[in-house]
């Protein structure tokens, strides 16, 4: 039940492992949190194939979603004790931090690069279009939910509003760093967050930090250094991305084949011919890729079936580090190889590169498009982090790039068939890693 | 993933070198736009719309010695120079298939507009789902400090057409 004011009768909270509690006393999101879309963000998992490496990455897109919500609530009550706004806006910043990843789909990074959606679009699409959610919205006037979609597609014209949930350091970063950390157990991803939400102040185009605490940005920024390179970018979770784009790119290459399935792909034909309704997609989720995976390992393609099996019991593709210009020079020879034992390199060689995956550690701007962090100094003024913060400085611009070669190591040291040609390929590949 | 940057590389043959990073990011959103076979993800951000994928494979390309960049100061920034090596030429060779078209005249084109118009250009794309006296006050709005005149927005929507009737 709800006040005239949209204010519930009672707050309600919500117990959460990594911010205590997640207080709601707006109807509009409680409303926003019931809505079917929402809801089946419980059976996307945060962070994809992770689990297979970190096996406590089990969170969802749903807990990270109200967490987001949380960090937004206490930025904007503190935001507010330091300017005033348009009381409306509030609730913009509120609906866009909970729905901010309302759009994506399951394992969406594999997704996305298989069959070139985009989860923002999907986004837009369920607050906009027909859909519980964009009724819900709607109820607050006819352009609220286009003024949500606008803070989340970053081109809102209060771009302090955008700046909360979408820069260098906001509420979504904050969130992921602290959850993904305490899901996977990882020491890394710790930071003063209390601290920072303390010292943020507003201005017109961003919040900018207090030089006093600087330290507590510092901390932030080496977190996400940290955990991209310990955690998202793990190899063996990038092993389980590379098998599970294989699998959709065979499934999809098969149906285009006419190829008689023992358990028709019926959930993903519309997605495959890009003709996927919203109702299409908001019913596809994780439980439906599993199921499937777990049929097809009984398919009688034999790719299809293995990579299906690897996938399920985890039999991942190994790896050597790449490098991709002396990689060229031996490319030709490889593939034939693949093919001649009988195994088809587009499946069974496979080049991932950490560029695939999300990368965004703080570089200074130059005439870049990122809007970087300012410090406000004690006469007012603004100062870029790094030109104040020498650990700031030693880390910005230092790109590391990482290319690897996933192949099936069972199979080629298993060499009761085609032993010469199997010798000769792991020649070659550890040839690669020792250059 | 080398299919990605090989296309780039392509690109870089036709374009020759290309001055700015802005540039380039624009010159390739305009051209996925153009039916062109990128598939770079884009967002929008400060000057319009950005792919973070396109910077890390630049830069991986880069590293590869594939690309040469080349940092010259300017008033208060740095801009960048990219063309191809001798060694992103072999690369090219090696692993894009000849089926992989791309519409040199297009590219070469876009080359020579200024970053400032691809940024206008590529803005009003991002928002050509809107009807387009909407896309105008869109543009407008988001893009308050870059002061386009209405002669700008004319000239942008112009240039669309004729990419398009090309």
């Amino acid at each position: 039940m709800a006040r005239p004011d949209g204010h519930l009768e009672e707050e309600k909270v919500f117990k959460d492992p990594v911010h205590r509690y997640i207080h709601v006393r707006d109807e509009l999101i409680w409303e926003l949190i019931a809505a079917r879309e929402f809801q089946r963000l419980r059976r996307i998992r945060q962070l994809g194939t992770t689990y297979l490496t970190f096996h406590g990455a089990e969170h969802s897109r749903f807990t990270h979603s109200l967490g987001v919500y949380e960090i937004m609530r206490r930025m904007v009550e503190n935001l507010e004790k330091k300017m005033t706004w348009d009381p409306d806006e509030r609730l913009v910043c509120l609906a866009a931090a909970l729905l901010h990843d309302i759009g994506h789909g399951p394992f969406s990074h594999s997704f996305e690069k298989v069959f070139q959606t985009d989860h923002e679009e999907w986004t837009q699409a369920i607050i906009t279009g027909d859909s519980e959610v964009n009724a819900v919205l709607s109820r607050m006037g006819e352009d609220f939910a286009g003024r949500v979609a606008d803070v989340i597609a970053k081109t809102y014209d209060n771009k302090l509003i955008v700046s909360l949930i979408s820069s260098q350091i906001d509420a979504d970063r904050m969130d992921y760093l602290l959850r993904d950390a305490f899901y996977t157990g990882v020491s890394y991803g710790q930071f003063d967050m209390e601290r920072l939400l303390r010292v943020m102040r507003p201005e017109e185009d961003q919040a900018v930090f207090k030089h006093s605490g600087m330290h507590a940005v510092e901390d932030y920024i080496l977190s996400r250094y940290q955990m991209y390179w310990q955690v998202y970018f793990h190899p063996v979770t990038r092993s389980a991305e590379v098998i599970l784009s294989r699998i959709l790119n065979r499934a999809r290459e098969l149906l285009e084949e006419n190829y008689e399935f023992r358990q028709q792909p019926v959930h993903f034909v519309s997605l495959f011919n890009a003709t996927m309704t919203l109702e299409d997609y908001v019913r596809l989720d994780e439980s439906i890729i599993f199921y499937y995976f777990q049929e097809w390992v009984k398919e009688t393609d034999p790719i299809l079936s293995d990579l299906c099996t690897r996938f399920m019991d985890r039999h991942l593709f190994k790896y050597v580090e790449c490098d991709p210009s002396q990689q060229m020079l031996i490319w030709p020879e490889l593939q034939e190889l693949f093919r001649k034992i009988g195994l088809h390199p587009s499946y069974y060689l496979v080049i991932d590169s950490s560029s695939d995956l999300p990368y965004d550690f703080y570089r200074p701007g130059e005439k870049d498009e990122r809007m970087p962090i300012h410090l406000q100094m004690p006469d007012g003024s603004l100062r870029e982090l790094s030109r104040e913060s020498d650990i700031v400085e030693a880390i910005s611009g230092k790109k590391r790039t990482d290319h690897k070669l996933y192949f099936p190591a069972d199979l080629l040291e298993d060499q009761t068939t085609f032993a010469e040609e199997k010798q000769r390929i792991l020649t070659l590949l550890h040839q690669q890693e020792g250059s | 993933m080398l299919q990605e940057h090989a296309k780039l590389l392509a690109m870089m043959q036709h374009t020759g070198e290309i001055v700015g990073r802005k540039k380039l990011q624009k010159l390739v959103y305009i051209a996925k736009q153009m039916n062109q076979p990128f598939r770079e993800k884009y967002q929008f951000h400060m000057y319009g719309p950005y792919s973070e994928e396109l910077t890390l494979q630049v830069e991986e390309m880069c590293q590869a010695q594939f690309v040469s960049e080349e940092r010259e100061k300017k008033s208060g920034y740095y801009q960048y120079r990219y063309s191809l090596t001798e060694q992103g030429k072999t690369f090219v060779d090696a692993v894009l298939p000849e089926s992989t078209a791309l519409d040199s005249a297009l590219l070469a084109e876009l080359n020579e507009a200024s970053s400032k118009f691809l940024e206008l250009v590529s803005t009003i794309l991002y928002f050509e789902h809107l009807p387009r006296d909407e896309v105008r006050a869109k543009v407008y709005k988001v893009k308050a400090r870059q002061n386009y005149s209405d002669e700008d927005m004319d000239e942008a929507f112009d240039y669309i057409d004729r990419l398009r009737r090309q």
